[in-house]
């Protein structure tokens, strides 16, 4: 299939950038999106032009670095897939596809389509953690945990962290990515002592970082790769209110 | 001629008790002193991570470099399969000794004792430490920890996060490693590539890095260098590791003199999506966890080989591998498994358009168990496969046909860790230490937080503690000297590359179909001298004859191109390696040494040692160090599976 590309190019963090269209031709429906993208880099590269600067790595959905707005959404149109799970089987000849990077004031554009997400480093550095230095601990078994925890805990913990959802919201919140980590943190009995110091730590962090604020609209959910259920921004905000009644995080 | 004397550093006396012995025998750094030593720690998947973080709590201040935006995207994050752990939690029969048996015997006995005895005792702590994390572990109804088998094993030690283990305990050592830049012990450098190796007065003391964001070279001195940088399975262009994977920090350790072990050990994993077409950037794995219910076979006559499978009797079918191995059927480790697939696709039953993949089939599975169970256990998988493939497999089987997955070969470092170079120590699959010629599943996981948790925060005291250091700064000749070298060759790149006419692609696929072809699952004299004459070539045109975008800053084509650069010089290694080694062991099979079945032949009196390459200079041929490998405490047999 032969496809046109409207594409974000911009040299640097500090230039100027535009939309500029391209002819992908001999598109195999076979190919993912991103193959799309190496093979028409191929040609920009013989023609002696700047390819499109893009990332990705594990190209199967887990390392969270792909991220491209597709057409107006985050990792485009499939349901629960990133931007390197998708597939050219998807889209038809003669289509015209545009290409964004993700656009929030937390995520500064480095180049083309590549941002920089070192925000989401630092909300973890604040709290999403449990302490527990490397050395000796007790007993893996020692501490059962229900099977039903255990499943909510890793339904959070599945977050990749791409920025699809800061990318997807009106606001540029990162309220499901903070909440995802303080869900998964709080379902399990080794997150409990940190529990009031984590949320109130991770959602300061979050403001400071230029995030928006979170007005329940929803779209981080349905450009989530993983999923994740908006009940974690519930369950962030019942955890917050908890926090300020707690001595535990009164310290800091 | 060389002067390099390869000393293990393997602690004499009792296996059992070595490791705790050594551990009360080393030197070690007050807690007041350490905070004055610095140590440099390259790479963030789970071997870096866990040392960096490890070593910052303890109170030394480090330095974390890696590629990647963040280091919650180093490849770790991609493994899905599981950690062994020698918990022994069930009845069946597990223990220390036994997951010390079995990867000593997996890795076709050329592994260290030493080393992997070590592995199997702190196997146990890293699930611990793993769990007080909060890396949520899948659990029975009970509250404990479930397990599942692997191949290769006859028990059932591995500890799994549903498809993502290593997403769940990297993050883990991330979170923790975050912990330690909030609290000002570590200072991360993201998208920062090193691209040399700086010695001064023969020690380690620094790295040359180029920032991938601005293009700026910048130098970062330390008293000591940690290298957990990954393995270099990318030199195949198809394979299942991660884009961005490759050799060049270690291979340009492996310039700056550290001996290179084992090259041509590499791992072919059985179970993955096999190959469509040219266009293919990368290979995707299907978790060997699906053997434990998945049934591979092909049809027993060719002419059936494009037949519905469904419509294939049972008497038609060949289930080569429980067949061929009874007593491990689909269990088999991954290099036999693999070598069976090839077989079977040699005598033209290969199924696919391609001839090129076998069945893997849960139709007994769901039957059995019914198809909600096998969701539970492989949905994710299952969804994968069917969004790539556009096949269902819970209806048709799966097809699946090996592809390169890890390297056992790597820098050589002693029981220590520390590589012959004084100060450069080499951790998780970016050294070569404990998995032979084939890794078992469910093992590099455990061997990299083993590495950066419990061993390396011990040992770097040893070496710290026990050698004395000049004050070094960056403005030091040597940070100079490395710089300028650096700077040469991308000047030389981009030269070059304003000229040429071939992409980085064009010559990388070049290479890795060299590679996959000669130095893959089957190598033999002819091909792979023939290889190595071919890299010559092809090496020399690529300096020649490259194109590369001329941007200075973010300029992937331009970081790929040196990385391409560094492959093929290792992918001559490689070949070389092989060429030498005259047997047939793990995953190294030479067609002239096989019994008339087809099995791997070794020859323990030729070949029982490590090789260990010094680098000579690019297209010069390496000179051998070997280490002698004797085994005490475990039986050196042929491996049988049958
Ligand atoms: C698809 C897949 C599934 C797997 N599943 C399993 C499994 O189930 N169980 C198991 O035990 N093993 C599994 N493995 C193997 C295992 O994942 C790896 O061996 C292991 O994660 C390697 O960890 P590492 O820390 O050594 O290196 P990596 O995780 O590869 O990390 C390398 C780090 O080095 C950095 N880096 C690289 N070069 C440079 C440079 N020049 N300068 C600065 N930084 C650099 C990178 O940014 C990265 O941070 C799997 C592998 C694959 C490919
Ligand atoms: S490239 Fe890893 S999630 Fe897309």
């Amino acid at each position: 299939m032969n496809l046109t590309l409207v594409v974000w190019r911009q040299s640097g963090p500090n230039e100027t950038g535009a939309f500029k269209t391209y002819q992908a031709k001999d598109v195999l429906p076979e190919m993912s999106f991103l193959e799309m993208l190496d093979f028409v880099n191929e040609d920009l590269i013989k023609a002696g032009d700047e390819p499109i600067q893009f990332d990705s790595d594990c190209r199967e959905g887990i390392c969270g670095s792909c991220g491209i707005v597709i057409n107006g959404q985050a990792h485009g149109p499939l349901q629960g897939v990133a931007t390197c799970q998708l597939y050219m089987r998807h889209f038809h000849d003669g289509d015209v596809i545009s290409m964004e990077p993700w656009r929030a004031k937390a995520f500064p554009v480095v180049h083309d389509l590549v941002v920089n997400r070192s925000a989401f480093d630092r909300i973890i550095q604040s709290g999403g953690y449990t302490s527990a230095k490397t050395g000796k601990h007790a007993e893996a078994n020692a501490i059962l945990v229900p099977k039903e925890d255990q499943e909510a805990a890793m339904d959070n913990a599945a977050c990749i962290g791409c920025g699809a959802c800061v990318a997807a919201c009106p606001n540029a919140s990162a309220s499901l990515f903070t909440a995802a980590k303080i869900t998964h943190l709080a379902m399990l009995p080794q997150g409990q002592v940190e529990r009031a110091r984590r949320v109130k730590r991770m959602v300061e962090r979050m403001d400071l970082e230029g995030f928006g604020n979170c007005s329940n609209i929803g779209e981080c959910r349905a450009a989530c790769p993983k999923e994740i259920s908006i009940e974690a921004i519930a369950k962030m905000r019942s955890e917050y209110l908890r926090a300020l009644g707690s001595t535990e995080a009164k310290e800091d | 001629m060389s002067t390099i004397q390869l000393d293990s550093k393997i602690p004499s006396g009792p296996l059992e008790t070595m490791w705790e012995r050594h551990k009360g025998d080393i030197k070690i750094v007050n807690p007041a002193n350490k905070r004055k030593y610095t140590i440099i720690v390259v790479g963030t998947g789970l071997a870096g991570s866990s040392a960096a973080a490890s070593m910052a709590e303890l109170g030394y201040n480090v330095k974390s470099f890696c590629i990647h935006e963040s280091a919650r995207r180093a490849h770790s994050i991609a493994a899905q399969g599981g950690i062994n752990a020698a918990k022994a939690y069930a009845v069946d029969g597990d223990s220390v000794h036994r997951l010390f048996y079995d990867t000593i015997k997996g890795g076709d006995f050329r592994a260290r004792e030493a080393n992997v005895h070590r592995l199997a005792e702190v196997s146990t702590s890293i699930i611990d430490q793993c769990v007080a994390q909060g890396v949520p572990f899948a659990r029975e109804y009970s509250g404990e920890l479930a397990n599942r088998s692997f191949g290769g094993t006859q028990v059932s030690r591995t500890f799994y996060a549903r498809g993502q283990t290593g997403q769940q305990l990297l993050l883990g050592a991330y979170q923790a490693l975050m912990r330690q830049v909030d609290q000002g012990r570590v200072k991360f450098h993201p998208r920062q590539e090193m691209l040399d190796l700086v010695l001064v007065n023969g020690k380690a003391r620094g790295i040359i890095t180029r920032n991938l964001e601005t293009g700026a070279l910048e130098r970062h001195e330390a008293d000591a260098v940690c290298l957990a940088t990954g393995g270099y399975g990318r030199i195949f262009f198809l394979s299942t590791n991660a884009m961005n994977s490759n050799v060049t920090a270690a291979f340009r350790a492996h310039r700056r003199g550290a001996l290179f072990a084992n090259p041509c050990f590499t791992q072919i994993h059985p179970t993955c999506i096999p190959v469509s077409g040219t266009h293919q950037s990368k290979l995707t794995l299907m978790s060997e966890s699906l053997r434990n219910d998945g049934r591979v076979w092909v049809p027993k006559r060719a002419e059936d080989r494009l037949k519905d499978p469904n419509q294939i009797a049972e008497a038609d079918r060949d289930y080569y591998l429980e067949r061929r191995y009874p007593s491990f059927g689909n269990l088999v480790p991954r290099d036999v498994a693999s070598r069976a697939a090839k077989a079977v696709c040699d005598e033209g039953r290969g199924v696919g358009q391609s001839g090129l993949s076998v069945y893997l089939d849960f139709r007994d599975a769901i039957q059995r168990d019914g198809k909600h169970v096998i969701a539970e256990k492989y949905g994710n998988l299952f969804d994968m496969y069917h969004e790539i493939t556009n096949e269902n497999p819970y209806e048709t089987p799966m097809r699946i046909y090996p592809a390169v997955h890890y390297t056992m070969g790597g820098l050589w470092v002693d029981y220590n860790l520390m590589s012959n170079v004084p100060g450069l120590h080499v951790l998780g699959e970016a050294n070569f230490s404990d998995h032979g010629a084939n890794r078992l599943g469910a093992s590099a996981l455990m061997q990299g937080l083993a590495d950066g948790y419990f061993v390396i925060p011990y040992t770097i005291g040893n070496y710290l503690a026990g050698n004395t250091f000049e004050k070094v700064t960056t403005d030091h000749a040597a940070f100079a000297e490395a710089e300028a070298g650096v700077k040469a060759q991308i000047d030389k790149l981009l030269a070059v590359g304003a000229k040429g006419k071939r992409t980085v692609t064009d010559f990388y696929r070049e290479l890795g179909k060299l590679m996959w072809d000669n130095v893959g699952m089957a190598r033999n004299e002819k091909g792979l001298k023939a290889t190595i004459e071919a890299i010559d070539k092809l090496h020399q045109e690529f300096w020649e004859n490259v194109k590369i975008p001329q941007g200075r800053g973010l300029n992937k084509e331009l970081e790929m191109a040196g990385r391409v650069a560094d492959f093929l010089e290792l992918g001559r290694l490689m070949a070389y390696d092989a060429l030498d080694r005259k047997e047939s062991c793990g995953g190294h099979f030479r067609e002239e040494m096989q019994t008339e079945e087809g099995e791997a032949k070794r020859d323990d009196e030729k070949f029982a040692y490590v090789a260990a390459w010094e680098y000579q200079g690019a297209g010069k041929n390496p000179v051998l160090h070997k280490e002698a490998l004797t085994f005490e405490n475990i039986h050196l047999a042929q491996r049988s599976y049958k």
